[in-house]
């Protein structure tokens, strides 16, 4: 049986994480066999994927950390309320 | 039989010796600076408050990330009842004869300009993250955790004490407005 446009998109983002049962994914492929929109919105699923792959790259490149100031302040604050 | 190691506390320290890890800890579950900052600071504060709770059994950073992760889950219980703010978007009819069927003006539409040259463009990073921040808050924090930080679906759950249905829900309701996003910023640009 055909399964709605919503289930089948919310199965096909699952799938990106691999996480799919064997059920599901037959499901999902006799869906997109009968849906243009969803065959379309797969596809665009993959490429949002890969850009995501690159983004995750991007992000770990740009490590960030608390500045000396910032850490200075904390110890000021955390002083100040461990006197009171 | 061996004496069990007593750990102590050292508040005096606890900034140069924790801060660093507290707020890395912080940074990969909510990505914005200053409130993983305030989340690390309200960690030491209730730290200091709850010292006389701490029975030496488990390391002083291993009691201070327990105090750091109810903050977090705290601060997702907060995010998630927040109504009206940033309400997403419905992708599908949710009932009526309709119901589960896409509404029309967020079909997909063909892209004209997804070439794998456009995909290694530096400026798609800007725009994939401002889609990102574009979704509601508490979707934002389990796509990112679940996408960008590759944590596991059973650790998310645990962590911000969500069913699994329920982080596939909001990973689903994520990724829709995400392509309507970047369809309408950057693929048909």
């Amino acid at each position: 049986m055909n399964i709605s446009c919503d289930k089948a998109t919310a199965i096909c983002d699952k799938s990106q994480y691999g996480e799919v049962t064997f059920r599901d994914r037959l499901k999902l492929s006799l869906h997109l066999f009968l849906c243009k929109k969803c065959g379309l919105y797969s596809k665009q699923n993959g490429v949002i994927s890969k850009c995501l792959k690159k983004h995750k790259e991007f992000k770990k490149s740009m490590k960030c950390c608390l500045s000396e100031d910032e850490k200075t302040a904390m110890e000021v604050t955390l002083k100040d309320k461990n006197l009171n | 039989m061996n004496q069990e190691k007593i750990h102590t506390l050292n508040p005096d320290k606890w900034v140069s010796q924790h801060a660093d890890y507290l707020f890395n800890y912080t940074i990969t579950r909510i990505n914005d600076h200053d409130l993983a900052k305030d989340l690390v600071q309200d960690t030491f504060l209730a730290a200091l408050k709850a010292m006389n709770n701490f029975q030496g059994k488990a390391s002083e950073r291993t009691w201070l990330i327990a105090i750091l992760k109810r903050k977090i889950i705290d601060y997702y219980r907060k995010i998630n009842s927040a109504k009206g703010k940033a309400e997403v978007k419905m992708n599908f009819y949710s009932d009526g004869e309709r119901e589960g069927e896409w509404i029309e003006e967020r079909v997909p539409t063909t892209w004209n300009n997804e070439t794998d040259k456009n995909l290694e463009n530096e400026e798609l990073n800007i725009v994939l993250e401002k889609c990102i921040n574009n979704l509601p808050e508490k979707y934002a924090m389990v796509f990112r955790m679940k996408t960008i930080q590759d944590f596991e679906t059973d650790e998310i759950c645990k962590e911000l004490e969500i069913t699994a249905s329920n982080l596939w829900v909001i990973i689903h309701r994520a990724r829709t407005q995400l392509r309507k996003c970047m369809e309408d910023n950057w693929f048909k640009n």
